[in-house]
């Protein structure tokens, strides 16, 4: 365990073995698909082959003769009367009279076997009456596109706007026109981003069971526990408290396991077979057709720029859709957009548009990916045309603590410029590159979020001690954790057992998003922590006859301080553990809140590429991640979401896409056509953490999840036109594209 | 359909098992004899979660059917550690954090052991290509191959 | 009194206003009182924002806004 000499802490930012490893390297790590039940039954969905299409009579009469089929459920086992998201999260469940993309389901059954279960999904008979439908977010929005459903607009959006706009947004501050006015340059662009899958490996999974008495059980893989219950509660009309639901280990969400898909419909046939357990797994093809994606962007982008490189004026207009439902992240796209800049005058403009595609999940860092990549690709083609370095000029125009964001309030305490100039003297920028060869940087920004969260913390008598937490454990949650109860206590990190504990043993928890799981139930454990070293303070006062106010904490102790120190030999946890059956009982922490002051992140990358001129090809030579982690509690998980983040924006940037067939189907719903970044795809990914602590967090933790996805869109797209003269401003940068690109530019 | 007696070895253990014609060799390891540790992310042999050895030789055990095992000799992850003594490659997993959700570590340790028998030194490219066939979503692959070219590493001298 | 900026597109429901002045002590009095002075935006509203106040997003109804330099409505932040 290496520690830094300098550190005034014991255990953060040391580099443990994590507490759960030993499961996940020898296969005893339970995962959704992995729990079975006695009297279990298997579920399987039907789907919607169509883009938009009206459900004319759904037939399962065939499909329910079939031996060992127990139970089929479709629309009208649901309750009716439901309004706002929960209606969204119910239709999205389950098609009412219209099915509103590719892989919406129609109708589930469950039976006796997996294979049992698909037969009869095959001969449920769905009629349908197939309707026009729409998927690019350009032809979604114009007036005269097939309107995806009626009313769907909220109260944002003005009379007379086209039919799909759900949502409308605009925001900015100072007079831009003026502020163009005052620039030697001013460019307007436009940009194109494809939605892109999480690409989690673990398809959705769950077990569920409900009696007729509305008392249920889930075993489930998502991010949030507590959200399934209050999702699959509103869905189905059941009470919150009757439904408890443990989730599974968690093969990977990045936001996608936020949400509900299927799980509803596992306690709906569980009801209607007569409580009997029923589990459903998603295929991969479920997963890619049927779950979240994120959204897919159609953005114009104009700034203006001296030509010494301050930013006068800057005017965005994004349109995103992500899928049938309202919920395109093109808010968060907006604020994040021009987030590590200052800018005198800015106008941001958002459609939330409607599409015949699947409801969009959260994807890591939701919207910003999209909005950087046509923020930072234009200020990279605007230094270049301007000869200016493009990292000098994200320094010159940075934001620091006290100056106005671009989306309206004031920056508490940030480290964008110490990331800045964390990259300036790192040796990757020093690098000679050779022909077809170049580099290219750009920033990204995450709020990142608090959220309710409830922390358990009991002493157990031997005085080793046991937090239960509600933010299930995607990256090492339970390590970084398990590190700062020790560190709070003084005690080692073996002592600490850090569980992921189902909805009915602590109150509500938001999911393991945002960033949140080592800034949220970290600074709750820590509280908790607090208040049993303050009871554990108390019994050894008792015990010693002295005011509980005259002893303090220190290396797992109780230790008489002030007139008393030294009169007492300190009196360590085990001892106080033993004891406290006799001295008032068992001894506990816990702590519930929305923890307040949490901090934003800022990360800037630098790629290498090399395109072949040939093929079109882009070959990632050299990849740099650097960006404020506030505290780095475990480094090396600190670095795994680093990596992590630039690898999913790297197949974002390079190969991922959602491919739509004139009939509106996904064309691409393997991984095999949809391509994720394999090993040989991708180098060793340097990264360097900065810490700018936190002062919101006992040990300056910020969260660190989410900030890498985003800029290695842009920064892939500004090293390629280092590289290869072309400016590629749609995603992916697939090599047709870029050939079709270099082809343009010697013709040209 | 009607079931199919299936007699087989799966890490050293005789196993018998009923299988339908139509299931996977992943599906009757983990449906029928309880071992979950192999893992479906595709079914279709993309992702490499479902990594086995069959008489030795790397396959995706989604790819197979349950019926093929017959007579046959099958190692899972579930094999690997001799008792709690784990095999350098899942210690190096957990010493380098190669491993985030999880999911993808079963096969790819599965995958990698297979590399390291037939190639004790590899080169980084060697192992980037092997393991292509094996995706992890969450880590970026550095850290895992940092740990299978360390694992060698640590091998090769036990060996020497 | 605090002065509550909203997004501009909101000043169709605030007679052209993207800052207003509102009574109030807590997060719960800034939204109760933006109603009670532009009913057109609680339907907005009441599908959730955030509060942010000096640079920080509020925790909750009960949190303090006495004291604030500034107050941004923006729409509700999550995370993925
Ligand atoms: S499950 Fe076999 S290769 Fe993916
Ligand atoms: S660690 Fe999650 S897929 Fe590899």
């Amino acid at each position: 365990m290496a520690k830094d000499e300098l550190s005034e802490f014991h255990l953060v930012g040391t580099r443990p073995l994590r507490p759960d490893g030993l499961d996940k390297v020898t296969g005893r790590a339970r995962y959704g698909a992995d729990v079975s039940m006695p009297g279990m039954l298997w579920g399987a969905v039907v789907r919607s082959p169509h883009a938009h299409a009206r459900i004319v009579r759904i037939d399962a009469s065939k499909a329910e003769a079939l031996p060992g089929v127990k139970a089929v459920v479709t629309r009208a086992d649901f309750p009716e009367g439901l309004t706002g998201e929960n209606w969204n999260l119910q239709e999205n469940t389950m098609a009412g009279e219209r099915a509103l993309y590719d892989g919406h389901a129609v109708a589930a059954v469950a039976a006796t076997s997996a294979l049992r279960a698909q037969e009869a999904a095959r001969l449920i008979e769905v009629e349908y009456e197939v309707l026009p439908h729409v998927i690019d977010v350009d032809d979604a929005i114009r007036p005269d596109a097939p309107v995806i459903r009626e009313g769907a607009a909220d109260a944002t959006v003005p009379e007379g706007s086209p039919p799909n706009v759900a949502r409308y947004i605009e925001f900015g501050h100072g007079d831009t026109e003026a502020g163009f006015a005052k620039a030697d340059l001013v460019r307007a662009r436009s940009y194109k981003t494809e939605a892109t899958h999480q690409g989690y490996i673990e398809p959705h999974a769950c077990l569920g069971q409900l009696g007729a008495d509305g008392k249920g059980e889930m075993w489930v893989c998502t991010q949030g526990q507590w959200f399934i219950r209050q999702m699959c509660s509103s869905v189905l009309g059941l009470e919150a408290a009757q439904l408890r639901v443990t989730p599974s280990e968690i093969g990977g969400g990045f936001g996608g396991k936020t949400t509900i898909f299927m799980e509803p419909l596992s306690l709906a046939l569980s009801r209607k077979a007569g409580g009997r357990p029923v589990k459903i797994v998603m295929t991969r093809s479920e997963v890619l057709r049927a779950t979240g994606p994120t959204a897919s962007a159609s953005m114009d982008v104009k700034i203006g720029m001296t030509k010494d490189g301050m930013i006068t004026a800057a005017d965005a207009e994004f349109r995103m859709q992500g899928g049938a439902f309202p919920g395109a992240p093109v808010d968060m796209a907006l604020y994040c957009a021009f987030a590590p800049y200052k800018l005198p005058a800015s106008r941001h403009v958002g459609y939330d548009v409607l599409a015949n595609r699947p409801k969009c999940a959260a994807y890591r860092a939701p919207g910003s990916p999209m909005g950087a990549f046509a923020v930072e690709s234009l200020i990279d083609e605007m230094c270049r045309e301007l000869g200016l370095d493009p990292l000098d000029v994200r320094l010159k125009n940075a934001v620091k603590e006290g100056d106005r964001a671009s989306y309206g309030p004031t920056f508490g305490s940030i480290g964008l410029v110490e990331t800045l100039e964390a990259v300036k003297s790192h040796p990757n920028l020093e690098l000679p590159l050779g022909p077809n060869q170049g580099r290219g940087i750009a920033s990204g920004y995450w709020f990142n979020h608090s959220g309710e969260t409830s922390v358990s913390l009991a002493i157990s008598e031997d005085g080793t001690v046991q937090v239960s937490v509600g933010t299930p454990d995607i990256g090492g949650s339970r390590a970084s954790i398990a590190l700062m109860t020790a560190e709070t206590l003084g005690i080692a990190y073996e002592d600490v057992r850090v569980n992921v504990v189902e909805t009915g043993a602590l109150g509500v928890n938001e999911p393991t998003h945002g960033s949140r799981a080592t800034f949220a139930s970290g600074k709750a454990a820590v509280i908790a922590a607090r208040r049993a070293i303050a009871e554990m303070c108390r019994r050894a006062a008792a015990e010693w006859g002295i005011d509980a106010e005259a002893v303090e904490w220190a290396n797992g102790a109780a230790q008489p301080a002030g007139p008393n120190a030294g009169k007492f030999p300190p009196m360590g946890i085990e001892e106080i553990a033993a004891k406290m059956g006799s001295t008032g009982g068992p001894i506990s922490g816990h702590h519930e809140s929305v923890p307040e002051g949490v901090g934003a992140s800022f990360g800037c990358h630098v790629v290498d590429v090399e395109v072949d001129p040939e093929t079109g090809r882009t070959t990632i030579l050299r990849y740099l991640v650097v960006q404020d982690a506030g505290r780095a509690i475990h480094p090396s998980y600190v670095e795994g979401q680093f990596q992590g983040g630039a690898a999913q924006g790297i197949g974002w940037a390079l190969n991922e896409a959602y491919v739509y067939g004139q009939d509106g189907r996904l064309q691409n719903a393997v991984f095999l056509d949809y391509r994720v970044p394999v090993a040989s795809d991708l180098p060793m990914i340097d990264t360097q953490i900065v810490e700018v602590p936190n002062p919101g967090h006992p040990f300056g933790v910020r969260g660190v999840g989410e900030t890498g996805i985003t800029p290695p869109l842009p920064a892939i797209a500004n090293a390629i036109e280092a590289a290869a003269g072309v400016r590629m401003r749609s995603l992916p940068m697939s090599p047709p594209k870029v050939l079709a690109a270099i082809k343009a530019a010697r013709e040209g | 359909m009607s079931k199919i007696h299936v007699t087989t070895t799966v890490n050293g253990d005789e196993v018998e098992f009923l299988a339908d014609p139509r299931e996977s060799l992943l599906d009757c390891l983990r449906d029928h004899l309880g071992l979950t540790g192999s893992k479906e992310g595709c079914g279709t042999g993309d992702c490499g979660a479902c990594s086995v050895t069959l008489d030795g030789t790397l396959v995706c055990s989604c790819l197979v059917l349950g019926v093929e095992a017959e007579g046959r000799r099958v190692a899972t992850i579930e094999g690997m550690a001799e008792g709690n003594a784990l095999h350098p490659l899942q210690r190096k997993f957990l010493e380098h954090a190669a491993l985030q959700c999880g999911f993808c570590t079963p096969g790819i340790l599965v995958a990698a052991k297979a590399l390291l028998e037939k190639n004790p030194d590899p080169t980084e490219t060697e192992v980037r290509y092997w393991l292509a066939g094996n995706l992890c979503r969450c880590t970026g692959y550095d850290k895992i191959i940092r740990a299978v070219l360390d694992a060698a590493a640590e091998m090769r001298q036990e060996a020497a | 009194m605090v002065t509550v900026n909203l997004w501009s597109s909101l000043e169709r429901f605030t007679g052209g206003q993207t800052a207003v002045e509102i009574e109030a002590e807590t997060v719960a009095g800034v939204l109760d009182g933006l109603k009670a002075a532009y009913p057109g935006l609680a339907p907005i509203l009441d599908t959730g924002v955030s509060v942010v106040i000096d640079g920080e997003v509020a925790t909750g109804r009960h949190a303090s806004v006495a004291d604030a330099g500034e107050v941004f409505l923006m729409q509700r932040m999550k995370g993925g």
